[in-house]
């Protein structure tokens, strides 16, 4: 090795520091953890980016105009290319955390061992599942306005509502992404993702008022929907977009937030499982 | 380094068991502060457990583990904070820049804002990568690879460095390397712990060397002590047909003398002592002779 002497002094340990006490839950771990998944992320926001904003437009031109032309208006008089622009947000948050968080948390885990570094890092479990939730439910408030947008685009009347969308946005995104982390941990080979990718995630958008009302279908269905947190949210961003309903959407509200503290509890106790032997 | 009230790790009774399998078994260590310890062991051993229970990746299920003088598993994240961990796998973020990983560990090992760039400028020195600091990881040769995994573990200027098998799976030449760069790290008083099979990588860079097998160490001491004490000054390697060899084998153990069969021939150990003389090469005694004595098994 060239230039040993040279750097001879600086490989010398500091004298022992007065190391602070380190918490449970730290800024400084969480954020951390933020700044490898900002950093890698600078290297593929162009894609995401250009996925995330074609999707939502194609499913517009495909539903709001496609199916939009036997379908003039639902429910209170509301154009059928609007309700489906506001619906798909909920649809855009699924898929910005619900999915890369599966695969995501998996492939960190078991092909790139990522988090067998950061956990030899003064970062634990429980740090480290919020961090990436937090991550994934940042990406996915941000992302899940491209619908929205696009429905503007086409012609969907801007209100003051829609500001609170990324925020109602980030509390789902961030039980999806604890969801999806929640899979990851517990099934045992990506194969098995398919499962939970046709058996649970698909049959959500049946009763989660995306494309339709739910107000229409059996009563089963619609039972089905209040435990669907695809449905709150479907709920949530068109009374932003249409009018705010006082307690209903306190309610809606609520059951995200209750939704995101399970999932993120039961995310942390599997990842423990997983990664703490 | 100025005197420490404790050593750099101590372990203590330490078990830890997987379902039907023993990973480490009544495992006592000790690292004195500044000073390299080689952990030798044949795959299976129980040497990458060993590191992982110093992490808290691993919880112990009996025994005491002392790091940097915290208590485990309690106070695992302050002994984190204070250790520097080098795997054996490869875990940089391959799609990233050999700088931008050194960003996110500072971050992670809580480097002040202030002391970010000298941190990641002086790794990049001692990992000799500095005219590659905009180089993606994987446009990175192997040997420079290894170089930012140890770097990476360095940002925080830790007091302990654990380096599981640093050298595994490298040319000779970049290992030569990877050992002046561990060799200078022992020099400036990091204490260190290392794992390895490479018998040579333990006898050049290690103070002392525990030999461990089946979970728990059969000897431990400085090498050359070890050699003594196991071995012998010289021994006698005999070569011939099968038949020869088990003779030879006979023989020496009714002169009480303890052998090793290699793929073609049987080593005599502690040849000199009481006056064992066979048709042989004779040659100095080493570690080799004492692992394989040790735990039963050849090396690759």
């Amino acid at each position: 090795m060239t230039g040993a002497t040279a750097t001879h002094e600086q490989l010398a340990p500091p004298p022992v520091r007065s190391t602070r006490k380190l918490h449970r839950f730290e800024r400084s771990a969480i954020g951390g953890v933020l700044v490898r998944e900002m950093i890698n992320f600078s290297s593929y926001w162009r894609s995401t980016t250009f996925s995330s904003t074609i999707e939502p437009t194609i499913y517009l031109l495909a539903f709001g105009f496609g199916l939009g032309s036997f379908v003039a208006t639902v429910g209170n008089g509301i154009a059928y290319e609007d309700f489906v622009g506001t619906g798909m947000v909920a649809m855009a948050v699924l898929f910005a955390s619900a999915m890369p968080s599966m695969f995501g948390t998996f492939v960190k885990y078991q092909f790139q061992h990522t988090y067998d570094a950061i956990l030899a890092a003064p970062v634990d479990t429980e740090e480290l599942v919020t961090a990436e939730a937090l991550w994934m439910a940042m990406r996915a408030g941000t992302y899940g306005c491209a619908p929205l947008l696009v429905a503007i685009a086409f012609g969907l009347d801007p209100s003051w509502g829609m500001l609170a969308v990324p925020f109602f946005n980030f509390v789902a995104g961030f039980g999806w992404s604890c969801f999806g982390i929640a899979i990851a941990a517990f099934l045992k080979s990506i194969d098995n993702f398919s499962y939970v990718t046709s058996a649970v995630i698909t049959p959500l958008f049946l009763v989660g008022g995306t494309f339709w009302p739910i107000d229409r279908l059996p009563e089963w269905a619609q039972v089905l929907a209040q435990m669907n947190p695809l449905y709150h949210l479907v709920e949530l961003v068109r009374h932003a977009a249409f009018g705010f309903e006082g307690w209903a959407d306190v309610g809606h509200l609520a059951f995200l937030v209750v939704f995101g503290l399970l999932t993120w509890r039961v995310a942390i106790v599997g990842m423990t499982r997983k990664l703490v032997d | 380094m100025p005197d420490s009230p404790f050593p750099a790790l101590r372990l203590r009774g330490v078990v830890k068991r997987y379902e039907q399998i023993v990973a480490v078994n009544g495992l006592d260590l000790d690292v004195p502060t500044g000073t390299c310890v080689g952990l030798l062991g044949p795959n299976g051993a129980g040497k990458s457990t060993t590191m992982r229970l110093l992490t808290a990746q691993a919880i112990a299920d009996e025994g005491e583990i002392e790091v940097l003088g915290y208590e485990l598993p309690r106070e695992s994240k302050q002994a984190r904070a204070e250790c520097g961990v080098v795997p054996q796998l490869d875990n940089l973020d391959t799609t990233l820049t050999v700088e931008q990983n050194l960003v996110v560990f500072s971050h992670l090992y809580r480097v002040p804002r202030s002391e970010r760039q000298a941190a990641i400028d002086r790794v990049l020195e001692i990992a000799n990568l500095t005219g590659r600091r905009d180089t993606r990881v994987d446009e990175l040769s192997g040997g420079m690879r290894r170089r930012l995994l140890i770097g990476r573990g360095l940002i925080h200027q830790p007091r302990l460095v654990l380096l599981d098998e640093p050298t595994v799976g490298l040319d000779p030449q970049v290992r030569q390397e990877l050992w002046a760069l561990i060799d200078r790290l022992r020099s400036e008083g990091v204490s260190i712990l290392m794992s390895t099979h490479y018998i040579e990588e333990a006898e050049r860079l290690a103070d002392t060397v525990m030999i461990m097998s089946h979970g728990h160490a059969v000897a431990s001491g400085k090498p050359a002590d070890l050699v003594a004490e196991h071995a012998g000054t010289e021994v006698v390697e005999v070569y011939g047909s099968p038949a020869k060899l088990a003779e030879v084998e006979t023989e020496a153990k009714a002169a009480g003398h303890r052998t090793r069969r290699t793929g073609t021939s049987v080593t005599v150990l502690d040849a000199s002592s009481n006056g064992y003389s066979a048709d042989g090469v004779t040659r100095p005694a080493n570690l080799e002779d004492v692992f394989v004595v040790l735990t039963g098994e050849e090396i690759a």
